[in-house]
């Protein structure tokens, strides 16, 4: 760029900025603050500085079994992301490199079971789910999560795949390769860093889903979107406990969530913002 | 790569490439087809789960049931204001944010990070977070501020059940609207803008011929995801005013849900499925095509 960036302007930018950023990112801030003060502490008003206690994060694993619906969470985000991953790959993989006219139909189609309204189907789900006993079990969430989360994952690993030039596969058919190989050893390598990316985008997107892990689960295998949801009863009282289950559940997925802004953009628009 | 060649090789590649595909369009054909059908016939059976041993035909006692409820009606307007009301704070707001965060400021990643962390908090969290410790009449952050301006502190949830729900939806997704209009923003050419700029284009000017236009893909995304996701709202008005006061906060997925799970009604249950998933294919419709049209550039 020719033109110098003034500092007086950049500083004026700053301020406004960093002032709009800090207000969105103030209900997290505060709930970290509020997890670090006593339940006294906690409803006596607006308060910047804790007294630091760890009590309530104590209390959260002692009293309420925090472990529990926190395995639960990982159980079930992880095992649907990887069932989801092994089945979408190959149909990814054969709609980027043999497509077909249909391809595009296809895909569009799957892209519309994501508008089927999940509430629409909780009757039939959930007597489903009840007659082949797999209310409230892990298995029948991670089965759950892996068929609503299933339509992204093909489109993120299609437009991930689709920009592995083909001209390397041309390349390796000359050199003999069979179609085996030259899936294990040409393209393999190629595809996961996408594979990965779409991997973080699908637990980040199973961790969070709130219909089905509260509506099909009791409390065996409920997960922390579930668990968190039973603090909406008791008003009041315990609000820095709340503050501590809260912080520990979103944690893990905040910290992911920042290191794949850039993937998050391609994967939640399905390739078209890059 | 030619496509119109037909050697065995070839062949052999298409017959792979279906079975490659097979088990995730059987799996979807399934998950699209079974619950669907399911729930179109249990809409025409009087069944109730308290009753389970007594059910018959009903015919189209309850699509009457469900339609001539007032609660219905409410809930349909209901459904519309949340997403309108957050598509409109979240694509302007993204926007203007987007702007802000494309100019040069000292510290743009840890920003950057700070603008888009609420989309990371699952909904229960969000919607617990913002109902305790922000809007809480008595404790709450707005009610500090109220009273230190010397104001009466405001009830959100029981004078504004579905405007609080919108605020917390879009403190959600404002991140989310924000990073996609960023990215396209930053792919703006810059000599575009600043050929713009010598010509003498007012800041106005540049934003309404050369930015907005540049921004109409990363927008029509931006709408046709949160909508999907915005019209199966459903644990932020669990946690927070289970539907109420009455139904002033219900929309349609919580509606079917009350009458399922809380009134055990799997028939009425059903046909309300049947319109949600109609009126959602209204919507899916006309987004598909737009997108379609969108996406082809």
């Amino acid at each position: 760029m020719a033109r110098a960036i003034s500092t007086r302007s950049k500083i004026g930018w700053t301020f406004a900025a960093w002032a709009v950023a800090l207000i969105i990112f103030f209900p997290i801030l505060y709930t970290v603050i509020t997890s670090l003060k006593t339940e006294p502490e906690a409803i006596a008003g607006f308060n910047l500085i804790p007294s630091f206690t760890l009590e309530n994060y104590v209390e959260v694993q002692t009293q309420r079994d925090y472990f529990r619906p926190f395995m639960n969470s990982v159980i079930i985000a992880v095992g649907s992301t990887l069932l989801g991953i092994i089945i979408a790959v190959p149909a990814a993989w054969s709609m980027a490199f043999s497509p077909t006219h249909r391809t595009k139909d296809i895909l569009m189609w799957m892209l519309s079971t994501k508008m089927m309204p999940a509430a629409a189907v909780l009757v039939p789900i959930y007597l489903l789910f009840r007659d082949f006993g797999l209310l409230d079990s892990r298995i029948g969430l991670t089965l759950m999560l892996m068929l609503i989360n299933l339509p992204i994952v093909v489109w993120m690993l299609y437009t991930y795949f689709r920009e592995i030039p083909g001209e390397i596969l041309e390349a390796a058919r000359m050199d003999g390769a069979s179609l085996w190989g030259e899936i294990w050893y040409v393209l393999t390598p190629m595809a996961v860093p996408g594979i990965a990316s779409t991997m973080l985008l699908n637990i980040i997107l199973a961790w969070n889903e709130a219909f089905w892990t509260i509506r099909l689960t009791t409390t065996n295998a409920a997960p922390l979107t579930a668990f968190i949801a039973s603090f909406s009863s008791p008003q009041g009282l315990f609000w820095a406990k709340l503050s501590a289950a809260s912080t520990l559940a979103i944690a893990p997925i905040l910290i992911m969530g920042w290191f794949s802004q850039r993937q998050l953009v391609r994967g939640l628009t399905f390739g078209a913002v890059k | 790569m030619p496509r119109e060649d037909t050697t065995m090789a070839t062949r052999q590649t298409r017959t792979l490439a279906r079975f490659m595909m097979a088990p995730s369009v059987i799996l979807l054909l399934f998950w699209m087809i079974v619950p669907l059908a399911m729930t179109v016939w249990f809409s025409f059976l009087n069944y109730n789960l308290l009753n389970p041993g007594n059910v018959s035909f009903a015919g189209l006692f309850n699509y009457r049931f469900f339609l001539t409820d007032p609660a219905f009606v409410q809930s349909i307007w209901n459904t519309l204001l949340l997403v309108l009301g957050v598509l409109l704070i979240t694509v302007v707001g993204g926007i203007l944010l987007a702007l802000l965060l494309d100019q040069p400021i000292f510290g743009q990643g840890i920003v950057r990070i700070l603008v888009i962390s609420p989309f990371f908090v699952m909904p229960p969290v969000a919607a617990l977070v913002w109902k305790n410790m922000i809007m809480h009449p008595g404790y709450g952050v707005f009610a500090d501020i109220a009273k230190f301006f010397g104001a009466q502190p405001i009830d959100w949830f029981a004078q504004y059940p579905l405007l609080s729900i919108i605020i917390i939806v879009a403190w959600q997704w404002l991140p989310f609207a924000t990073l996609i209009l960023l990215t396209a923003l930053q792919s703006l050419d810059s000599e575009q803008k600043e050929a713009a700029e010598m010509d003498g284009a007012n800041f106005v000017n540049r934003f309404i011929y050369l930015t907005l236009p540049h921004l109409a893909r990363a927008i029509t995304v931006v709408i046709l995801i949160q909508t999907i996701f915005l019209l199966s709202v459903y644990a932020e008005i669990l946690v927070t005013t289970n539907g109420g006061p009455g139904y002033a906060s219900t929309n349609l997925p919580f509606l079917i849900y009350r009458t399922a799970l809380l009134g055990y009604d799997v028939g009425g249950a059903s046909a309300g499925g049947v319109i949600a998933i109609i009126l959602a294919n209204i919507v899916a419709f006309f987004l598909m095509r737009a997108v379609g049209k969108n996406l082809d550039r």
